[in-house]
């Protein structure tokens, strides 16, 4: 058997991808993935500490949680349109409009 | 029946600001003035009714509901007057009365709207000052005490398409908003420390402790940090710097927060926690001290002043450092004494100033004056009463209370105060009768008596005209000659001669109820008010024995009668016959001269120290986008600075969505990072 | 078994109320005006009704909805800031042609996630309350589909709120692997069993979840969405935002730090007294240069925030309640003052520089006069609500010995008061053209929630006891 601190590790490094996919890349829909790769980080951990706990909790907490990040997705890519339909571009940089 | 009081102005600003611009003048006017007149009639039924009781239970409190309630902290809304708030209510409600009735013509030419704007303003003014001195506690009163700043800037700014009245108005917001912070914090220390914010509770708490003689312990931190807030209320050093631009305010509105209401607060909040203040020895020290220096100060400037209104703010200034000297002599009486004789006189000597400007079509600059003795007799007869009484001319209201002040400051052994005061008196004097002798005396405009023209700065140069607001330039050139012929000129209106006559006999009589011993009276006043400065249930003192200090009072009262008729005859042998001297002793003496004019350069320090290198950033484009009126008002050293840093902590905010991540980013990993290194 | 659903009622209510305009809508015919958002006020008043109906009676439902008073006082703040909005909403939708289904039915969704999130009793529940009425919000910052700026701050809003949610489930999911539960009641008491207080999951766990919800409050360094975001949207839909979503997330968030975590106090408090500080600080010092009036509010907003968290600190009996109350008075003012600025725009002008209301008082006295109302008590001044808020806070701060906060919040209350009162000088003493383009008329039914957000303000103001009473009582029966 894989020893919790495994499942664990993993996890922390995927969240840390994905908070590092959010600051280097330079695309929207990309950042969008980051974030969700995020989210299946904590997913990962979930399903982890429920295996370790025992029960099913872990597990049906995940799939709130995947529901959540599907309506958040969905929210999520209509910004970006309504964003690429007034200026065009999918550079998070190029949006400052709003600032000090 | 107390609040009624204040109640009556608040129904009078509702009317006019809801109904005003529907309403014509004469409503509005007469609806403000009517309220005011009621309140003083409910306030003389009241202290009469307090009359009646025997001292030792002057009290009428009126519990209007309980404000707020947390846990075993109650604090009700409580209306209390004792003979303190009784003199108090009197001043604010009366003086505060003839004030409105005197507005009622000397703002007759605004538009209709603008005079109902003005009334609300004027009633809600006074209102917040009656609860100022109503409440029986630290948060009732601090309800007042910001109402009263609040209605101060608008009064100020209340001509606010001239740049100099709005940038006033800024000014006296920015500094009394220093004061406040102390007043706060010296607030909540006293309920930290004694649980409650009673002013009888306090006083009876303060009373059991020993006196803070030679620490500086909690009581005297906490008083002290009180008496910052009443400098900046009171205009002491060094918070002082707002009450000379007041006057850019409607004349009226002067005469209101210079005689009746605003900077008295101060003096009143300090003598409402006397047992407070006199159990903490070094501040009291500090407050006479302070008190001392800008009586000094403020005189030397008013000497060299040119504009009528500005030596006018000046001496009050003076004259509320003598107040604070008694008061941190422990001669709380003396010194609410004067702030009551002062209430006549300033309210008189601004509202004359008033008229002789409302003579002349907005003419301010005593140097374009002159002899309008002739044309104006009821303003100079009364104006003359208001410059003798303040003078302290013996048997006028200002000599009974500046000669327990100086009196009561020798007694207690502070020598050099007592020289400080003295000469100050002197000073007064002489301040006084140059402004009455270049206005009412002498033959038409005066040829610049006072002015050497070539020798002194004109501090305009020094500073941009757009960072300088005008009021940092001293009007020392006269601006234009007078345009309207002597012979055009009206005197006071009705309604303004009356209050005029009114504060004139006030201002020569006032001062009886408080004469001394020494003089064959019983001091009534002292008697009076002694029930307020000392702790509730607390064993009185016997009354201290006049007698054996009989000759020394005298004596005392002999030199301060020489020194004021000293003053005056100085005056008149310089500015009435022998002008020429006059000019001549200011060209001798250049930079002195200057130095006063200048009033020793304190805006222009804070210009330097602090318009300047904002204005240097504003070149290199740090106020991009930003409102520059704001730079320009907030002259006052710790607005800026705000402005400054807060332009500068904005930039942080670059609109880069990545750059917000980074922020929160930075905030897990520290959290974090604290988490799991400290 | 009908007993175990009474603690959702208001809830329900609201949720039904939100799927008829969303239903009404869908089947109304091309060109038909329905009135939805009086449906709206229907179901929230229904809410309102039941709020008070189980007031003291600490139902729960499936064990993680808790209807105690705690949760209701809150509800009813949340239910008064929803039907307010919708008041003010009304002549708005019509003027910018949003449509007019959505956004009703979006306002009463974001409600109900507000009241879960105020109610619940279960982490888990905490975040998906926490989706629903964000994913609502971020659709409601960006739903003036023409205009460039809301779809910046909608875009902005979302993303960081995503990121940092993840974060804040991370912590979930730590809290979960260490105590075995995401209930409240059992992750309380397995901490409270835990001597050590520097395993460092633990403190992983409780700095997470701190970053979520600081996020959500806007706390300083996780502020920077806030100006953005509340500059960009339609002005009443960042007076809901900037009220509703801080009211619930502060709700939530001291519910679970002042009870599952209490025993964790010394570990958090520092780290809580940093962000207040921080918050009310940069809030008021920044607001101070600001030009846009919406974006002086968000900054003034973010102050707020920082005060709130006073009280979390000091989490004193006092400043438990502090909190109740100042939530309602913040509540109530801002979202007025946000009306105002919506009320005077415009299609084509937002009409919220500041310059735009120079002279309001000759164009539109009332609303200068609310306006002014609204500025003082943001600014803390008496005798409005903000005054005894702040009063009460800070005896709250000094009382728990915290007197570093008491004397930096009155440091910022007192400046703060400077931009607040710039509105006020603009509006009775500069002349302008003063929103010109803006229709003299008001809208009854807009003033009509003004008038009543005024009268709740100075209510608060001059006689507070009732409400304090009800707020103590309230945080008596959880903490």
């Amino acid at each position: 058997m894989i020893p919790l601190g495994h499942y664990l590790f993993v996890s922390a490094v995927l969240f840390a991808i994905g908070t590092a996919g959010v600051f280097l890349r330079r695309n929207l829909i990309t950042i969008l993935l980051s974030i969700e790769i995020m989210l299946n980080a904590v997913n990962l951990t979930f399903v982890a500490f429920g295996r370790q706990l025992g029960g099913f909790d872990g597990q049906i907490i995940v799939f709130f949680v995947m529901t959540v990040a599907a309506a958040e997705a969905a929210v999520g890519l209509a910004i970006v349109i309504a964003l690429y339909r007034h200026r065009e571009s999918l550079n998070p940089d190029a949006f400052t409009a709003l600032k000090w | 029946m107390l609040a009624l009081i204040p109640l009556f102005p608040l129904l009078g600003f509702l009317t006019n600001a809801s109904l005003g611009r529907r309403l014509p003048k004469t409503v509005s006017g007469a609806v403000a003035s009517a309220v005011m007149v009621a309140s003083f009639a409910v306030s003389v039924m009241t202290v009469l009714d307090l009359a009646g009781s025997p001292p030792d239970a002057r009290a009428i409190e009126q519990v209007v509901y309980t404000w707020i309630a947390s846990g075993d902290f109650v604090l009700d809304v409580t209306l209390r007057v004792d003979p303190l708030a009784a003199v108090m209510i009197l001043i604010v409600s009366g003086i505060g009365a003839l004030i409105h009735i005197y507005s009622t013509a000397y703002m007759q030419e605004e538009p209709d709207g603008e005079y109902a704007r003005y009334f609300s303003y004027l009633n809600l003014f006074a209102a917040f000052m009656l609860v100022l001195v109503l409440g029986a506690n630290f948060l009732v009163l601090f309800v007042g005490w910001e109402g009263v700043g609040l209605c101060s800037y608008l009064l100020i700014g209340f001509w606010f398409k001239k740049k100099s009245a709005a940038d006033a108005g800024k000014k006296a917001f920015v500094v009394n908003r220093i004061g406040d912070y102390a007043f706060i914090l010296g607030v909540l220390f006293l309920f930290v420390q004694f649980g409650t914010l009673d002013f009888q509770r306090l006083a009876g708490m303060a009373a059991a402790l020993p006196p803070e003689e030679g620490v500086f312990g909690a009581l005297s931190l906490a008083t002290l940090l009180l008496f910052v807030g009443a400098t900046g209320k009171s205009a002491q050093i060094p918070l002082y710097v707002w009450l000379p631009d007041a006057m850019e305010g409607p004349t009226p509105v002067s005469a209101l927060i210079h005689a009746a209401t605003m900077v008295t607060a101060g003096v009143y909040m300090i003598g409402r926690n006397a047992v407070l203040f006199s159990h903490a020895p070094e501040t009291m020290t500090i407050v006479a001290v302070v008190g001392a220096l800008t009586a000094l100060m403020a005189a030397t400037i008013g000497l060299v002043q040119n504009d009528i209104k500005r030596v006018l703010a000046y001496s009050t200034v003076s004259q509320l450092g003598l107040m604070f000297l008694a008061m941190g002599v422990g001669a709380f009486g003396a010194g609410i004494f004067h702030l009551y004789t002062h209430a006549f006189f300033k309210a008189l000597l601004f509202l004359g100033s008033g008229a002789v400007i409302h003579a002349l079509h907005g003419e301010q600059d005593i140097r374009n004056m002159g002899g309008l003795k002739r044309d104006l007799p009821v303003t100079y007869w009364t104006f003359l009463v208001g410059a003798l009484a303040i003078a302290g001319v013996p048997l006028l209201s200002g000599f009974f209370s500046k000669d327990e002040i100086l009196y009561e400051t020798f007694r207690e052994g502070h020598t050099v105060l007592w020289l400080v005061a003295a000469v100050t008196s002197l000073l007064t004097a002489t301040y006084m009768f140059r402004l009455v002798f270049l206005t009412f005396h002498g033959e038409g405009p005066n040829p610049a008596p006072s002015h050497p023209a070539p020798s002194h700065p004109a501090p305009s140069h020094l500073a941009p005209s757009h960072l300088a607001p005008s009021h940092l330039a001293p009007s020392d050139a006269p601006s234009h000659p007078r345009t309207v012929a002597p012979s055009h000129l009206h005197d006071a209106p009705p309604a303004m001669a009356l209050v005029l006559v009114v504060l004139a006999v006030g201002s020569a009589v006032a001062g009886y109820i408080g004469m001394p011993h020494g003089l064959g009276g019983d001091n009534q006043l002292a008697a009076w008010l002694a029930p307020s400065f000392e702790p509730p249930a607390g064993a009185r003192p016997a009354e201290a024995e006049a007698g054996p200090e009989g000759a020394l009072e005298l004596t005392l009262m002999g030199v301060s009668s020489a020194i004021a008729v000293g003053g005056i005859l100085l005056a008149s042998y310089f500015w009435l016959r022998r002008r020429e001297l006059g000019a001549a002793l200011a060209r001798r003496y250049a930079g002195v001269y200057a130095l006063l004019l200048n009033k020793y350069y304190v805006d222009e320090v804070y210009d330097a120290a602090v318009v300047h290198p904002i204005q240097r950033g504003s070149e290199r484009g740090l106020w991009r986008g930003f409102d520059v009126s704001v730079v320009d008002g907030a002259v006052n050293g710790v607005g800026a600075i705000v402005a400054e840093g807060s332009a500068i902590l904005r930039r942080l905010q670059t609109g880069s969505v990545r750059a917000y991540a980074s922020s929160v980013l930075i905030g897990v990993v520290v959290i974090l990072g604290y988490y799991l290194w400290r | 078994m009908m007993e175990s659903f009474t603690a959702v009622v208001p809830m329900l209510c609201v949720t039904v109320a939100a799927l008829a305009v969303m239903g009404a809508e869908a089947f109304r015919a091309r060109g038909e005006n329905l009135p939805v958002g009086g449906l709206g006020i229907v179901g929230l008043v229904g809410a309102a009704a039941a709020s008070v109906l189980l007031w003291d009676r600490n139902a729960v439902s499936f064990g993680v909805i808790k209807a105690d008073n705690f949760g209701l006082f809150v509800t009813m703040v949340l239910l008064l800031v929803g039907v307010l909005t919708i008041m003010l909403s009304a002549p708005v939708v019509g003027r910018d042609g949003l449509p007019k289904g959505d956004y009703y039915a979006l306002v009463l969704f974001s409600i109900v996630g507000m009241i879960m999130m105020a109610t619940a009793n279960d982490l888990l529940v905490v975040f998906i309350a926490l989706e629903i009425l964000s994913i609502a919000v971020y659709v409601l910052t960006g739903i003036r589909r023409d205009d460039p700026q809301a779809a910046e701050a909608a875009f902005k809003y979302f993303l960081l709120g995503a990121f940092s949610s993840a974060f804040f489930l991370y912590g979930i999911a730590f809290t979960y692997g260490l105590s075995g539960s995401t209930r409240l009641d059992r992750v309380g008491a397995y901490l409270a069993a835990q001597s050590l207080s520097d395993d460092p999951l633990i403190l992983i766990a409780l700095g997470l979840l701190l970053v979520g919800f600081a996020f959500k409050i806007s706390a300083v360094p996780f502020h920077m969405w806030t100006p953005d975001a509340y500059e960009g949207a339609p002005a009443i839909v960042t007076g809901f935002m900037s009220t509703g979503v801080k009211a619930a997330a502060f709700a939530a968030f001291a519910r679970v730090f002042l009870s599952a975590f209490e025993p964790f106090s010394g570990d958090w408090a520092p780290v809580v007294w940093l962000l207040a500080a921080a918050t009310m600080v940069l809030g008021t010092f920044v607001g101070v240069a600001q030009s846009n009036l919406k974006r002086m509010l968000a900054y003034s907003s973010i102050a707020h925030g920082g005060y709130l968290l006073v009280g979390l600190v000091a989490a004193n009996e006092v400043g438990k309640a502090a909190i109740l109350f100042y939530l309602l008075a913040y509540a109530v003012t801002n979202l007025a003052a946000f009306g105002v600025i919506a009320l005077l725009g415009a299609r084509e002008a937002a009409n919220d520089e500041l310059r735009d209301y120079a002279g309001l008082w000759h164009t539109r006295p009332a609303l200068a006069a609310l306006m002014t109302v609204c500025m003082l008590s943001l600014g803390g001044l008496p005798p409005t609500a903000g005054f005894i808020g702040k009063w009460y806070i800070f005896s709250a701060a000094v009382g728990a010995g915290y007197y570093g906060l008491a004397i930096i919040g009155v440091l910022t209350s007192v400046v703060s008061v400077f931009f607040y009162l710039r509105v006020v000088v603009m509006m009775y003493m500069a002349d302008g053209p003063a929103a010109t383009s803006a229709p003299v008329e008001t809208p009854r039914v807009a003033l009509a929630a003004l008038a009543a957000a005024v009268a709740v303000i100075f209510y608060l103001g001059v006689l507070p006891a009732r409400i304090l009473d009800l707020a103590v009582a309230s945080v008596a029966t959880i903490f």
